[in-house]
């Protein structure tokens, strides 16, 4: 059993293991075991289709969160080109948890800003598990500020448990850092789409995910307060975070029902960390759809469709 | 009953009920200095203890009838309600916490909106209600505080809000969250056109509302000992695994951090923002209430000699 699998995902991990012996078996000896391996694999198919076609949002927050989910520097590599880093909030730090610089989506300068996790203990710990601290969305801010001087449309990538919430980030007023964020993009002059590629974890994901288009990856969620969060404020229980995560309703087919995103960006089978290439060419592709719509806007339609947009959450009796 | 009481034929047990001189709520408990107190006296002094100045919560409507001369009110938004599309259900539903809260505290939701004026000025003032649901933001709130935002856009008048609130609405889900982005959103406009406001934080302003409206004012103000902050003490502490630090997130803090302008004692709450208004918008200086008002100084309420001058 492999701790970088899921509960329910371990029948296909077996299967996988089962196929890799055979594999090896197959090529250490002269015995032609190709059918069998064949059969075993549209098995593990149809069964990988059967487990995840039928995905609770319990086991969809824990996708997102998966221990082999790529994160924003994965997707940086594979759609941008000619990317620079750009570091530091130019008053206090550079926060490692928010990443962003220049680079091209096809051929095209854009912004790109995200929130980095990392992948083994060391790095996890300089990333500080993706929380960013007030210098990460002051850096933000400084950036998406250098964006619409030089005519960028910003890109961000929204992956963060949430916030950080430690007593330096309050003492350099985290609050402020993530209410200055939403003041400035959404009256930003220039195209902003974001993408949750992971988890999207209230303000601290919020703080860079105001745009003129949202977008998220078929398995990740977006969310007011973690599943465990909510679960042990409202039943007093972290063990109900199951029962929390289908109330919050924060996966990506029932925030599009509900008309709070935009578009949903299909993954590969099994989750994203299965194909990263091919995941990374479809957001790609949804990246340049979504500039081509907003292109054609000016400014002033830009920024007041968004505002429109901002104005319309929410729902009341009136 | 005491037991002695208990112990004594009911012949001649004296029924003690009937023979209440004092009323039930005439006299309170300070709850920070323990002060036995005249309950009157205290409302009068704007429910800031006299004796160790300490400032009670106070709901939303309370806040606003105190601060906004008693002449030309309108409330506004007051015909939104909240509505339960999501049908959240945790220990209890979203929909039976909701009438429990508006049967409680006889408001809809958790902000009150009022057009008025202060001191003459025209303004629009907004005041979170703590005891509805933890003065949470849902869709309403939000829906509130942009319409103050638009009434202030329209006749080209100051905002000033007393924000109390432990943060988003879990129970409204993601539309809260969205609420955080469409009170700033609306709130950058009002900074385009150059219309004040004035952000007043009191006890206790955490969460979403603090990353949001809360922290966008022009000014951001605070009441003395208020509880400021993103993450709360609690899941602080857990994170950090230390103690916090005497004080932490109190308004003093924020105020040495570089977080807030200043300290505002409730009972001064009237006459600095007249004088800070007025100076923002070229007006002329704002005249003492000609009427006694409570917890102005002509009212007899005692001045706010406990914050040792902080509050400039």
């Amino acid at each position: 059993m492999s701790l970088d699998y899921l509960d329910f995902e371990q029948p296909i991990a077996e299967l996988e293991a089962k196929i890799e012996e055979l594999r090896n078996v197959g090529n250490d000896s002269n015995l032609n075991l190709s059918d069998e391996i064949e059969r075993l694999v549209s098995k593990n198919e149809a069964l990988t289709r059967q487990i995840f076609s039928n995905l609770k949002p319990w086991q969809i927050s824990q996708l997102a969160r998966h221990p082999l989910r790529p994160y924003t520097q994965d997707y940086i590599e594979r759609i941008f080109t000619d990317f620079e880093e750009l570091h530091g909030d130019r008053h206090f730090a550079d926060d490692a948890a928010i990443i962003g610089g220049i680079g091209r989506l096809q051929g095209r300068p854009v912004m790109v800003i995200g929130q980095q996790k990392g992948r083994n203990t060391k790095e996890k710990v300089r990333r500080n598990f993706g929380m960013p601290r007030p210098e990460g969305y002051r850096k933000a801010l400084r950036l998406m500020e250098m964006a619409e001087r030089f005519k960028l449309p910003v890109l961000t990538f929204i992956d963060t448990p949430g916030a950080y919430p430690g007593i330096d980030a309050e003492e350099r007023n985290q609050s402020e850092a993530i209410a200055r964020n939403l003041l400035v993009m959404a009256r930003l002059k220039t195209p902003i789409v974001c993408t949750v590629i992971g988890e999207g974890g209230s303000g601290g994901a919020l703080a860079i995910g105001v745009g003129d288009r949202i977008m998220m990856l078929q398995y990740s969620t977006y969310s007011v307060i973690s599943p465990e969060g909510c679960a042990s404020i409202l039943w007093k229980s972290a063990e109900k975070a199951a029962e929390a995560a289908e109330a919050m309703g924060i996966t990506s087919t029932r925030l599009k029902e509900l008309g709070l995103i935009d578009r949903i960006i299909e993954e590969p089978l099994g989750s994203a960390y299965r194909d990263v290439d091919a995941m990374a060419a479809r957001i790609q592709a949804a990246l340049v759809e979504s500039l081509a719509e907003l292109d054609p806007l000016s400014r002033e339609e830009l920024l007041e469709k968004r505002y429109q947009r901002l104005m319309s959450f929410g729902n009341f009796k009136a | 009953m005491s037991w002695f009481e208990k112990l004594m034929p009911s012949r001649i047990r004296t029924e003690s009920a009937g023979k209440r001189t004092v009323p039930e709520g005439l006299w309170t408990k300070c709850t920070s200095c323990e002060a036995v107190l005249f309950r009157t006296e205290v409302e009068r002094n704007l429910d800031v203890c006299p004796k160790c100045g300490f400032h009670n919560r106070m709901s939303g409507r309370r806040r606003l009838e105190t601060f906004l001369d008693s002449e030309e009110r309108e409330e506004i938004g007051a015909d939104i309600e909240p509505e339960d599309v999501l049908k959240f259900k945790d220990s209890k539903k979203y929909k039976d916490r909701l009438a429990q809260a508006q049967k409680a505290t006889g408001e809809k939701d958790a902000l009150v909106v009022m057009k008025g004026r202060l001191k003459g000025r025209p303004l629009v003032a907004a005041a979170f209600d703590f005891r509805f649901m933890g003065g949470s933001m849902g869709s309403v709130v939000g829906e509130r505080f942009v319409r103050a935002v638009d009434c202030c856009l329209e006749e080209r008048i100051p905002l000033v809000c007393f924000s109390a609130s432990g943060g988003a609405r879990m129970q409204e889900a993601l539309f809260s969250l969205m609420q955080m982005a469409k009170t700033s959103a609306a709130l950058a406009r009002l900074r385009e056109e150059g219309i004040p406001y004035i952000s007043v934080m009191t006890d206790p302003t955490m969460g979403g509302v603090s990353a949001s409206l809360a922290m966008l004012g022009d000014l951001n103000l605070a009441e003395p000992k208020a509880l400021i902050g993103f993450a709360g003490p609690r899941v602080i502490e857990q994170t950090v695994r230390e103690t916090l630090p005497e004080g932490f997130q109190r308004s003093e803090f924020l105020l040495e951090h570089g977080a807030i302008d200043m300290i505002v004692d409730r009972r001064e709450m009237r006459a600095r923002l007249a004088n800070l208004l007025s100076l923002l918008t070229h007006g002329a200086p704002p005249q003492p209430d000609p009427e006694p008002r409570p917890g102005s100084e002509e009212a007899g309420g005692e001045s706010a000699g406990e914050d040792d001058g902080q509050n400039g």
